[in-house]
C-alpha cells in the first residue's frame, strides 16, 4: 500500500485515493473546473485529471493521442516491470476491447456486443427480477439491511456469472477478486492475488469449455472464428476476465449509490414510488449524478492539450463523473432532478469505448430499484450509520445501513 | 419531421431507442437507425428528446 500525504493542492498534486476525494469528489471537481480544469499530479506517475465535459469527451474521441492500452486509474503491474512473482498467465493483449486500440479493439468489441444487445438483455430480465426478489426475501421483514452489501453487491455478479456460464455459487469469490484488482489496486500484493485468482480460474474454465462447449459467452469465444482463424487463447482469456471485472463493481456501485440517494432524499424516494413511469428518466439522472466509473488513457506522443504539456507515457484520467457535473453541460448539475429531460450524460463513456455492457447495467439498475421500492417503499439511513465509499477507478458505497 | 442517425457518430448508447422505440431501432452491435420515413406529429416531442439526449450528437433533424 502506498501511503501518501494528504493533498493540499488539488491542481498540481491531486490523489484520487485521498480520503477527501473518495468521500466528496464533487466539491473538488467544482473548484478545479473554475481554477484549473485539467489538474496534474506526479503521485504514482505523471497523470492529468480533466473535469470539464468538453475536455473529457474531446479526449475520449482523440484515440490517436490518447491510447487505451493502459486504462488503470491506479497504475499497477501494467506500468511496472513484470512482477517476477506473478503466478498467472501472461495477458499479452490485456483485457480487450477495453484495453486496446483499433484494430484489435474493433473486432473483439464486435464479438462481445451482441451478448449485451437490447434484445439479449431483455432476456436476462426474469433472472434479474427473480434474484432481486430472493435477496429481498432475506431481509425485507427484518426492518434493516445493508443496501450495499446485502443487495446491490449481490446482483450484477450473479447476472454476469450466468452470461459467462460460470457458477453463481462462487459470486463472493468473484467479488473478492474484482475488488482486489480494482479497489485495492494500490496494494500490490492484493492486486496480484486478485489477478492470479481470477485468471487462473478462467484458464480452468476455458479448458472445461473446450471439452464441453455450452451456449454461454466463454464457449462462443472459444469456438468463433475471425477471418477464418480461431481467437488467440490470450485474447479469449482477457475478454472473459474483462466481462467479469467490468460487470461486477460498476453496476453494483450504481445500484448502491442510487439506493443511498433515495435513503437520504425522501422527496425523491416518495416521488419515484408515486410515479413509477418516471423510472427510465430517473435512472439516467442517477447515472449522471453518481457515475461510478473513471477510466484512464495513455498519452501516445507529446501533445499540448488545453494548455497542458502532456508527455508521451503520461496518464489522463477520464473523469466521466466530473464531466457529468459540469454546469456548462447541465443546468444545476449539483441537483438530482429525477425528471431531467435533457441529459447527455457520459456515465458509460464517450466515443468508441462506450461501455459495451451499458444496456445490461441500465436493466440491472432499473430492476433492482423497482423491486426494492415495490417491497420497501419507505426506508432511510440507519441512525448513526457510517456509510463507507470505495473510490479510484469505481466509486460507490460499500457499507450503507438502512432501516425501514 | 425527418430524422437521420449519423452512423459514424453513433456509438450505441441506445438513448434514442430507450426514449422513442417507435422512431428508432438499434442493431445487435448498438448502431441506431431511424425506422420511420416521417415522424408523426404526435411523436415529434419524443424525437426532439432523443436528439437532445444523444451523448454523441449523432441524431440530426433533416427537415421539419
Amino acid at each position: 500500500m502506498t501511503h501518501t500525504a494528504p493533498v493540499t493542492d488539488w491542481a498540481t498534486d491531486f490523489d484520487v485515493l485521498d480520503p477527501q476525494y473518495v468521500a466528496d469528489p464533487f466539491s473538488i471537481w467544482d473548484d478545479l473546473r473554475r481554477t484549473c480544469p485539467v489538474a496534474h499530479t506526479n503521485r504514482r506517475k505523471s497523470s492529468w485529471l480533466p473535469t470539464r465535459y468538453e475536455d473529457v469527451t474531446a479526449i475520449a474521441h482523440d484515440i490517436e493521442h490518447f491510447s487505451s492500452l493502459k486504462i488503470a486509474v491506479i497504475p499497477g503491474d501494467e506500468d511496472e516491470d513484470p512482477n517476477a512473482d506473478f503466478d498467472g498467465p501472461d495477458l499479452q493483449y490485456g483485457l480487450p476491447p477495453i484495453s486496446s486500440d483499433p484494430p484489435l479493439h474493433t473486432w473483439t468489441r464486435r464479438l462481445l456486443l451482441p451478448w449485451f444487445s437490447h434484445k439479449r438483455v431483455d432476456g436476462y430480465v426474469p433472472l434479474t427480477r427473480d434474484l432481486c426478489t430472493k435477496l429481498l426475501d432475506g431481509f425485507a421483514d427484518s426492518g434493516h439491511a445493508d443496501a450495499a452489501a446485502d443487495y446491490a453487491q449481490q446482483i450484477p455478479v450473479r447476472v454476469i456469472a450466468h452470461i459467462l456460464g460460470v457458477s453463481p455459487d462462487l459470486s463472493d469469490t468473484f467479488t473478492g477478486w474484482v475488488r482486489d484488482v480494482l479497489e485495492f489496486a494500490d496494494d500490490a500484493e492484493r492486486r496480484q492475488r486478485g489477478a492470479e485468482g481470477l485468471l487462473n480460474y478462467f484458464v480452468g474454465q476455458l479448458e472445461e469449455r473446450r471439452a464441453n462447449p455450452g451456449d454461454d459467452l466463454l464457449s462462443e469465444l472459444l469456438t468463433t472464428k475471425v477471418d477464418g482463424a480461431p481467437v488467440d487463447d490470450g485474447i479469449v482469456l482477457g475478454m472473459a476476465a474483462l466481462a467479469l471485472i467490468a460487470g461486477v463493481d460498476t453496476t453494483w456501485s450504481a445500484i448502491g449509490s442510487s439506493l443511498w440517494h433515495l435513503a437520504t432524499h425522501p422527496e425523491d424516494r416518495k416521488r419515484l414510488v408515486a410515479e413509477p413511469e418516471l423510472m427510465p428518466t430517473a435512472i439516467e439522472e442517477l447515472l449522471r449524478a453518481y457515475s461510478p466509473v473513471t477510466m484512464a488513457r495513455e498519452v501516445t506522443e507529446d501533445v499540448i492539450y488545453a494548455g497542458c504539456p502532456m508527455k508521451a507515457g503520461d496518464k489522463v484520467l477520464m473523469n466521466f463523473p466530473a464531466a457529468n457535473r459540469d454546469p456548462e453541460a447541465f443546468e444545476h448539475p449539483e441537483v438530482v432532478q429525477l425528471d431531467r429531460a435533457h441529459n447527455r450524460h457520459v456515465a458509460f463513456g464517450s466515443g468508441i469505448h462506450r461501455c459495451a455492457g451499458s444496456n445490461l447495467a441500465r436493466m440491472e439498475l432499473q430492476v433492482a430499484l423497482e423491486e426494492w421500492l415495490a417491497r420497501i417503499p419507505d426506508f432511510s439511513l440507519a441512525e448513526g450509520a457510517e456509510v463507507t465509499w470505495a473510490g479510484g477507478q469505481v466509486r460507490g458505497p460499500r457499507i450503507c445501513p438502512v432501516v425501514f | 419531421m425527418k430524422l437521420r442517425v449519423d452512423p459514424d457518430k453513433c456509438q450505441g448508447h441506445a438513448r434514442c431507442y430507450g426514449l422513442a422505440p417507435e422512431i428508432f431501432d438499434v442493431d445487435d452491435y448498438g448502431l441506431a437507425s431511424v425506422i420511420v420515413d416521417e415522424v408523426p406529429p404526435e411523436l415529434e416531442e419524443k424525437a426532439r428528446l432523443a436528439v437532445a439526449n444523444c451523448p454523441e450528437y449523432a441524431i440530426e433533424i433533416i427537415s421539419g
